[in-house]
């Protein structure tokens, strides 16, 4: 056996094993960090597959800003986990039926033989930085944009339908507190000086 | 590249407006909203000039296939482009008493445009999923936009749970064409399926997944639930725009995913198509007569009226393809000026969406009566307006294609759609009006909305020209 199939089985067997704690832990939060864990494994596997610059793009993204939003977004909910547990016997049922019938398509897809049409095909020369750029701002160049004005479109959504603002509602504006003098806060009285008794 | 841009020059040019409008906004005060409102138009207008401008009869494929600019796509843009425009028009006096005249509608309003002329124009799967979730994501949105109420954003939430779900289908579906054909290139993928390679299992399960995403976007039986609550519980404006523009957008969908890039599995989904057609015909006719809300009715009217075009679609030839494209724009024509007199009749307060608010309308306003009684003629299929044409030639398409019987069922399950329709024709003309109040709009939106009318008509007698372009622009991409 070769001394990267080994490497590749451990990182495999460390990637299922914390798959499986995310989806089992009772503790979201443990849950979250399990889900760093195995995007640490992915990025590795990608690693010994050559794809240097998706590895680290995994671990940038993913590892540093995506899984802080979610740790952000579940310490900050406050999901009472144990409710939506509660029915889960009863939902057991169906929810067992619909992992059986996907479990009978995958099994009828797989036994049906060769589904691809061929593997995913050797790396190109190059950095595979460079050969990513290529495909995504020459070949995908029109679908790329696409998606920037989706995400341009989910920006301008998410601020139409929830900013509001308020008649009445006290807010801080603060060009005009930077633009304030010292003549429009601080008045000078001129007092007549007073005789103090006694 | 010069001619790789000129394929996209309309996209171009309503994502440059809409982002120019979204700036300029910001500097326009309330009162003087309707800057905006003519910048849109000026929009709208300049891309129809572009559209026209750069037409050709050959088909030119861009971005390495993603793009696909033919007479087809030229021919749905132009219309989605006048039904926007309309919609805009006849929604103004509505939006301005909801407090929803606002810059954003305008924006969203043209990102969903944009949408619908990128599936127009798509090449690709991935073009084409692009295209729909960039116009589900702003008529979402739009739905939602008026939050003094809880029906819309019910019904937002509704058509958002749904959609996504649709969406996911539509893409596990992609996903297994993908690995059976190794492409997600729309000619491709013909050419793998046409020459009988992949595998066969797995081709017919995306094929079923495809297909439900579709009949999803379209609204047929049996996934048409979102289309009542959405329709009842949307703004009437929003409304107008859901049930008029992404129409010809679903059908540019299935003509380039079915009888394009599927076209090697034409027997598999015809039969998927015809449960589909009988399925939406029967129950959109049937459930309608009990609805006692004019926007529900219409909603169940769409259900019955896509299942009627599927019918043509399934005929699966140059006539069939024709037949159905002029249905889909004779319906959205006809469902323009259905929805334009119900914005008409509704003033601040008052949304006129219930049947019996037609109730004597003759005594009112005799004109705006027979505008909506060539709508609902034009609906039922009665001589000589465009809805009858567009029956006809979509079942003599089916029936020329061995489908009498199904054409047996769409003309039985018409005459019952008939009664529905005819119901607000009587009460329009035979009852007492419960409501005198005069009937107020402006210039434009009444001009527009009377030859929108008359244009029922015209068409319906004279529908040669339009079935022209319509044969044309399929006999240019697909034969």
């Amino acid at each position: 056996m070769l001394f990267s199939t080994a490497v590749f089985y451990v990182f495999a067997a460390i990637l299922v094993f914390a798959a499986l704690c995310v989806i089992t832990v009772r503790n979201p939060v443990h849950a979250a960090l399990w889900l760093v864990l195995s995007f640490f494994t992915a990025a590795a596997i990608w690693l010994l597959l050559g794809a240097e610059f998706l590895a680290i793009t995994l671990v940038l993204v993913y590892v540093g800003a995506v899984m802080v939003l979610f740790l952000f977004v579940i310490m900050m909910l406050d999901v009472n986990f144990e409710d939506l547990r509660r029915d889960f016997r009863s939902y057991l049922p169906v929810g067992a039926a619909v992992g059986l019938l996907v479990l009978l398509e995958m099994v009828l897809v797989i036994v049906a033989g060769t589904a691809g049409a061929g593997s995913a095909g050797s790396l190109p020369a190059g950095s595979n930085t460079q050969a990513l750029g290529r495909l995504l701002y020459v070949d995908y160049v029109y679908p790329f944009e696409l998606a920037a004005v989706l995400l341009l479109v989910a920006i301008v959504a998410a601020i139409a339908l929830t900013y509001r603002r308020r008649r009445g509602a006290k807010v801080q504006d603060p060009g005009a507190q930077v633009k304030v003098r010292r003549e429009d806060r601080v008045r000078l009285l001129e007092m007549p000086a007073e005789k103090r008794d006694g | 590249m010069k001619t790789e841009l000129n394929a996209i020059l309309p996209e171009i040019a309503v994502l440059v407006s809409a982002c120019v409008i979204l700036i300029a906004d910001l500097f326009v005060p309330q009162a003087k909203r309707h800057v905006s409102f003519w910048l849109t138009q000026f929009a709208l207008l300049a891309t129809i000039w572009i559209v026209v401008a750069t037409a050709q009869v050959a088909p030119v494929r861009a971005f390495s296939g993603m793009v696909v600019d033919d007479m087809l796509s030229d021919v749905l843009k132009l219309f989605a482009l006048v039904a926007v425009s309309l919609m805009l028009f006849y929604s103004r006096a509505y939006l301005m008493a909801r407090g929803l005249f606002r810059g954003e509608m305008f924006v969203l309003t043209l990102f969903a445009l944009l949408g619908m002329m990128v599936m127009m124009s798509a090449g690709s799967f991935l073009t084409v999923y692009l295209g729909l979730e960039l116009m589900s994501l702003s008529l979402y949105a739009l739905v939602a936009m008026q939050r003094d109420s809880s029906a819309p954003s019910e019904a937002a939430m509704k058509y958002f749970v749904l959609g996504a779900l649709a969406s996911g289908m539509l893409l596990y579906g992609v996903s297994m064409i993908y690995g059976a054909t190794g492409s997600v290139d729309l000619d491709r993928v013909a050419e793998a399926t046409l020459g009988g390679q992949g595998n066969r299992t797995l081709l017919a399960f995306g094929l079923v997944f495809v297909v439900s995403g579709i009949a999803f976007k379209l609204g047929v039986v049996p996934y048409h639930m979102w289309v009542p609550d959405v329709y009842h519980g949307a703004p009437t404006a929003v409304t107008l725009l859901i049930g008029t523009a992404p129409k010809l957008a679903a059908f540019a969908f299935t003509l380039r995913v079915l009888a394009g890039a599927l076209k090697g599995l034409e027997f598999d989904w015809q039969g998927m198509l015809v449960v589909l057609a009988l399925l939406s015909m029967v129950l959109g006719n049937l459930v309608a007569i009990a609805q006692s809300n004019i926007k529900r009715m219409l909603a169940y009217s769409t259900i019955a009226n896509m299942g009627f075009m599927l019918m043509g679609f399934l005929a699966a030839d140059l006539n069939g393809y024709s037949a159905a494209l002029f249905y889909t724009v004779a319906y959205v024509l006809t469902s323009l000026a259905s929805f334009g007199v119900v914005l008409l009749l509704s003033r601040e307060g008052f949304e006129a969406d219930l049947i019996e608010d037609f109730r004597g309308l003759n005594r009112r306003s005799p004109w705006w009566a027979f505008i909506m009684l060539l709508v609902m003629f034009s609906l039922a299929g009665v001589p000589p307006t465009l809805g009858f044409y567009a029956k006809f030639a979509v079942l003599e398409a089916a029936v020329n294609q061995g489908f009498v019987w199904l054409a047996v069922v769409a003309v039985l399950t018409s005459v019952v759609g008939a009664f529905y329709y005819l119901r607000i024709v009587k009460l329009m003309y035979f009852d007492d009006p419960v409501d005198d109040s005069p009937i107020v709009a402006r210039g434009d939106a009444r001009a527009l909305l009377s030859a929108n009318g008359i244009a029922l008509l015209v068409l319906g007698i004279l529908p040669q020209y339009l079935m022209g372009l319509c044969t044309l622009a399929v006999t240019q991409s697909y034969f």
